[in-house]
């Protein structure tokens, strides 16, 4: 059987892994970005000289004859559902007898008038950051419009060569759709003292063209004009899937697929960032662009590829980045517009750099969900006290068992209790349970 | 800011010039009162050398630097050998008398200014670099790579350049030692089987190469870098004679630490710039990492551990008329300590303990020596992994945490590099093993042929070959060309011997965050042992790696706060067992999540 993969992101090579772990079918994968898999993550360290290009490679070029994966560099144009074949950009085709969507996503546009102008782009492929790299040379200044994850790694780029920034953002404050208001006023507070021009409730109006085509500075909602000589668009993402649009694939927002990750097609199956769930679980979104989701759907559809059926479950959220310097974490559910039934239990550290929010049910006083600001927190503890329900009292009491920073750090289960009794009355002692045969044996427990 | 670090930086390269200029701008003069006091072979030997240096006319003649002055040398060594017949002085003994000779014969570099010299290189230099390094405090707490790989001096070379600096490194050990040691040759022809054996197996994969640690473009500045730290040890271990004038900058300073008339040796340079520049790099690692705790303790303790019993203590045992030791400095990597000093040189030396029933210091040193390798290294090891030696008190160690920091992420991370490491650095403790035993076996039972070799020759050849050539030439002169561990990583036995403890019998694992990791590739790139970090953390697994010397900086640099060093006496099977990013068990297809 012969197993073909578009899109050689997180997701198309997870699956083409376990394809392998649990198989003998041929494995090819099909992509027209990089010949091997890399980090998209790690792209803005390429840029910033922390990595070369191929030390964001998870795998070394070898690994891939090894498993006998073979890898194509190609794209594809058009796909034959009924035929079962691709056809390819080199005018060759490929004839699969199982399909599997990877195509992630692409940039955001929405129709700013020179949006597609030179020295104008997104940050999502390794292209991008060829584009951001040959107008660096000399630049005077970058604007940045958006104001999410990328947005503030774009930042943090061109920072890190002195070039100075401004950002763009639409919210009120630094992504506060996702982030609580005091975790997204500390993030605006740092991007300030990073000498970064951050500006608030402001959106682009237009993108200037200097005459030959190339941006020379951008006019905003305020009316207000910015020479620069990058404009940088990360207003979000959305599934990579504008091409399938007209095919008999089912494709809304992203490409449906059912809880086997199998989608309307016979033999096709859709996964990561391109994909839409049809039944997303309560709670989480049909459409979750992220590192971890896409690395278990790879998972999950290899196993339904194998004839092993087995439904996708993402488990308890989690998530985190670095907006930076200050490393965030979440677990559960964390809102920045919560329900009623949410009390939300905050504690920032005077430096104004750390802070720990921890959510449960005002009712039963259920843990819900953890954010975690320049302290890290151990995922497998957290994910345990979720899934078991735990009472906010007992969470509270053994805090030390989740501390994961680094040993000699400072700890703040003290100061962080002590608040913790004083707003809501009550006398939680913490308990000294933190070293790691103690977590093993609470996980075991 | 900026203009500061300039300045320092103009200041740091003045210093290295006048550094590198006081070595030989030096004028000298040979009497005869030298020839007296130093030339004591024999006195046929003195007079022929008196006559020597008269007949060819370097008596008396004035040098204007050191290097001709040493070739005037050579040749009445050689004029007066050649009437010396028979009884001619060997060449070791000849080596030994140039280091005295060309020492006193001037007063001084720069016209007779030690002093002088001294101040304005190595001190100035030291202050140059604390002016550069100094201003970065007044920038955000947090990882500072920012532009390592668009560096000339930090980005690395080419692995053909890199195979080029260690092919001839391999040469000149070649070269040194061929007709002294036949053997040697077996020995390079065996590494190199196993290299190309080893490369071969890499690049079966239809001929896809594994992932080298080579850039586009040179990293030149890293190379002349390289040549320099090069050239410094070449001369330090096999021409010492030549860093005289480096020597008689430091008797004032060796005059203050040993007492009145203390002078400074070459090794005593070598000591004092150690520390200097551990130092001044210890506080630039602590001032990069200054939000990190964990590498603010382990910088003391490094810099704690060098100052105190690498370098002072020692001198100061020596000043009690106690014998020299270095506390810390355990077998296998003090290769000689039960074959130079231990046994002969240290039990009943120096003077007795009253409470130990009259038991000699040196007695005791050498109890302790045994009791560090073969109890103190095994036990710590056990408790808190090989990085309590390797990051925490190790003088290789330290230095490659300081001034190798900017270094780091030049080791090599193939598996290719890995599998080369294996056979090396065990090949390496093995040949100490070895070596020990046939000098240990000699001293007590008189046997000195093993068949091919005898005792002596094992421990010169060890002696050239890991002590000079791999510890020093190639571990410290290469950090700018393959990374700041290339000893302690491909060579060091006794990291060897604690990577055996640590794989097998070891409270010591890198814990990895549950499913957090994105696969970045920060970690692997800053691991200085090259250990593929990510393989790791990005399954969810563990990681327990022989060679792991637990620097904590994969930590340290992970945007994601994935791993964290920590200690359990949890099972150690435990410690690396897959489950985290897994969310489907694959025996019962049981939904985890
Ligand atoms: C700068 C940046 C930072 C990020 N940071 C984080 C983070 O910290 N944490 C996190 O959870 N997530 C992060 N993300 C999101 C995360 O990277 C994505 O969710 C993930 O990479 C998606 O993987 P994927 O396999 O679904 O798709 P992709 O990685 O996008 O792979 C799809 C591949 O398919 C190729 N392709 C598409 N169509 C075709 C075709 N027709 N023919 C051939 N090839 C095709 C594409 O070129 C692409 O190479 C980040 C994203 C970016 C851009
Ligand atoms: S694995 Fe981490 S702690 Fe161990 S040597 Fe490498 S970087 Fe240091
Ligand atoms: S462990 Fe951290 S640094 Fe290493 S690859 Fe994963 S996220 Fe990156």
């Amino acid at each position: 059987m012969h197993v073909v993969i578009i899109g050689n992101g997180i997701s198309g090579v997870t699956a083409a892994r376990f394809v392998r772990k649990l198989s003998d079918h041929k494995i090819t994968i099909i992509s027209s970005e990089t010949k091997y898999f890399f980090s998209r993550t790690a792209l803005m360290y390429i840029y910033m000289g922390h990595m070369r290009a191929e030390d964001t490679m998870p795998y070394e070029p070898w690994f891939w004859e090894k498993n006998r994966i073979d890898l194509v560099e190609a794209h594809v144009d058009k796909i034959d559902f009924k035929g079962k074949s691709l056809a390819l950009n080199n005018n060759t085709s490929l004839k699969y007898d199982k399909l599997v969507l990877a195509l992630g996503s692409a940039s955001n546009k929405f129709g700013w008038p020179g949006q597609d102008l030179d020295a104008v782009g997104g940050l999502y492929h390794m292209q991008d950051l060829e584009n951001m790299e040959k107008y660096s040379e000399g630049l005077e200044r970058a604007v940045i419009v958006g104001g999410g994850l990328i947005g503030i790694e774009m930042a943090e780029m061109f920072h890190s060569r002195h070039i100075p920034v401004t950002m763009l953002v639409r919210e009120k404050s630094y992504w506060d759709n996702v982030l609580p208001e005091e975790e997204s006023a500390m993030i605006n507070r740092h991007i300030k003292e990073s000498h970064i021009d951050l500006r608030l409730q402001t959106e682009l109006k237009e993108i200037i063209d200097d005459g030959s085509g190339k941006a020379k500075g951008v006019v905003t909602s305020k009316e207000d004009v910015i020479d620069c000589g990058y404009v940088g668009l990360t207003a979000g993402v959305h599934p990579n899937v504008r091409w399938l649009k007209e095919t008999e694939l089912n494709v809304e927002r992203g490409i449906v697929v059912n809880n086997h990750l199998e989608t309307n097609m016979q033999d096709v199956y859709a996964v990561g960032d391109c994909v839409q769930l049809e039944e997303p679980r309560p709670g989480r979104r049909s459409i979750e662009a992220v590192w971890y989701t896409g690395r278990m759907m790879g998972e999950t559809a290899a196993y339904n590829i194998c004839g092993k059926p087995v439904a996708y479950d993402p488990g308890i959220w989690f998530n985190s980045a670095k907006f930076i310097h200050i490393e965030y974490q979440v677990y559960g559910d964390v809102l920045a517009k919560p329900p009623e039934n949410h009390e939300s239990f905050y504690w920032e550290h005077p430096d104004g750099r750390k802070a720990v929010r921890i959510v449960f049910d005002n009712k039963t006083d259920v843990i819900l969900g953890f954010n975690l600001m320049g302290i890290r927190f151990r995922h497998e503890v957290c994910e345990k006290w979720l899934k078991d329900k735990v009472h906010v009292d007992e969470v509270m009491a053994n805090l030390k068992l989740a501390n994961f920073d680094p040993e000699f750090y400072s700890s703040y289960e003290a100061d962080i209790i002590r608040a913790f009794n004083n707003k809501y009355k009550r006398s939680v002692k913490l308990t000294s349970k933190g070293l790691l045969d103690q977590v093993y044996s609470f996980l075991k427990s | 800011m900026k203009i500061i670090k300039i300045i320092g930086l103009v200041i740091f390269i003045f210093a290295l010039g006048v550094f590198t200029f006081s070595m030989f701008s030096s004028e000298h003069q040979l009497t005869s009162e030298l020839i007296k006091s130093h030339v004591t072979y024999s006195p046929e030997a003195q007079a022929a050398v008196m006559e020597a240096a008269n007949s060819t006319g370097v008596m008396g003649k004035s040098y204007g630097t050191n290097f001709s002055f040493i070739n005037g040398l050579h040749e009445v060594f050689n004029t007066a050998n050649n009437t010396l017949g028979e009884k001619a002085i060997p060449s070791w003994q000849v080596e030994k008398y140039l280091i005295p000779l060309t020492k006193y014969s001037t007063a001084g570099p720069f016209g007779g200014k030690p002093n002088m010299a001294f101040w304005l290189s190595i001190m100035l230099g030291a202050l140059a670099g604390l002016i550069y390094i100094l201003p970065d405090m007044s920038q955000l707490a947090g990882i500072k790579n920012d532009g390592i790989y668009q560096n000339a001096s930090t980005k690395g070379i080419t692995l053909n350049v890199r195979l080029a600096f260690l092919g001839l490194a391999m040469l000149y050990a070649l070269w040194k030692s061929i007709f002294q040691f036949p053997l040697v040759i077996f020995f390079v022809l065996v590494v190199g089987l196993i290299l190309y054996w080893v490369w071969k197996s890499e690049k079966s994969y239809n001929g896809a190469r594994a992932r080298s640690a080579s850039v586009s473009t040179s990293g030149w500045l890293g190379i002349a870098f390289g040549i320099y730290l090069i050239s410094f040890y070449v001369f330090l271990y096999f021409f010492p004679h030549y860093v005289t004038n480096w020597t008689l900058m430091l008797d004032p300073v060796a005059a203050a630490i040993k007492g009145d008339g203390g002078t400074a040796s070459h090794w005593f340079l070598y000591g004092f710039l150690y520390c200097i520049v551990m130092v001044v790099m210890g506080v630039r690692m602590m001032v990069k990492y200054r939000h990190n705790k964990y590498q603010l303790v382990r910088t003391a303790s490094v810099l704690f551990f060098q100052l105190g019993f690498a370098f002072l203590i020692p001198e100061i045992l020596v000043r009690l008329n106690q014998p020299y030791m270095d506390l810390k400095n355990a077998w296998p990597l003090d290769y000689d300590f039960y074959t130079k000093d231990a046994i002969g040189g240290l039990a009943g030396q120096g003077s007795e303990i009253a409470f130990l029933g009259g038991t000699s210091v040196g007695t005791v040193m050498l109890c302790w020596g045994i009791a560090l390798t073969f109890i103190v290294v095994p036990v710590f090891t056990y408790v808190f992994g090989k990085r309590w030696y390797c990051s925490w008190v190790c003088g290789c160690g330290g230095l490659a945490e300081t001034l190798g920091d900017p270094y780091r992420q030049l080791s090599d991370k193939s598996m290719r590099a890995w599998k080369i490491e294996r056979y090396v650095i065990h090949g390496v403790l093995a040949f100490a093993v070895l070596m020990t035993v046939g000098v240990l076996v000699n001293r007590f039972t008189g046997i000195d042929n093993f068949g091919l070799f005898s005792a002596g020759q094992l421990k010169s050849w060890y002696g050239f070959m890991i002590g000079a050539m791999f510890s020093g030439v190639v571990g410290t002169g290469f950090y700018p060309l393959m990374g700041n561990r290339v000893w302690c990583r491909f060579g060091c036995p006794l990291a060897g011997l604690l990577g055996l403890v640590q794989k097998f019998k070891s409270r010591f694992r890198i814990t990895t965050n549950g499913g957090q990791c994105i696969s970045c590739g920060n970690c692997s790139t800053y691991c200085e042992m090259g250990i593929d970090v990510r393989a790791y953390a990005q399954r969810g697994q563990n990681i327990v790696r022989s060679s792991c010397v637990g620097c904590g900086v994969c930590s340290a640099v992970c945007p994601r706060g994935v791993l964290k060093l920590e200690n359990g006496s949890s099972d150690i099977g435990e410690r690396t067992t897959e489950l985290k990013t897994i969310h489907i068990s694959e025996s019962d297809l049981k939904i985890l999540s």
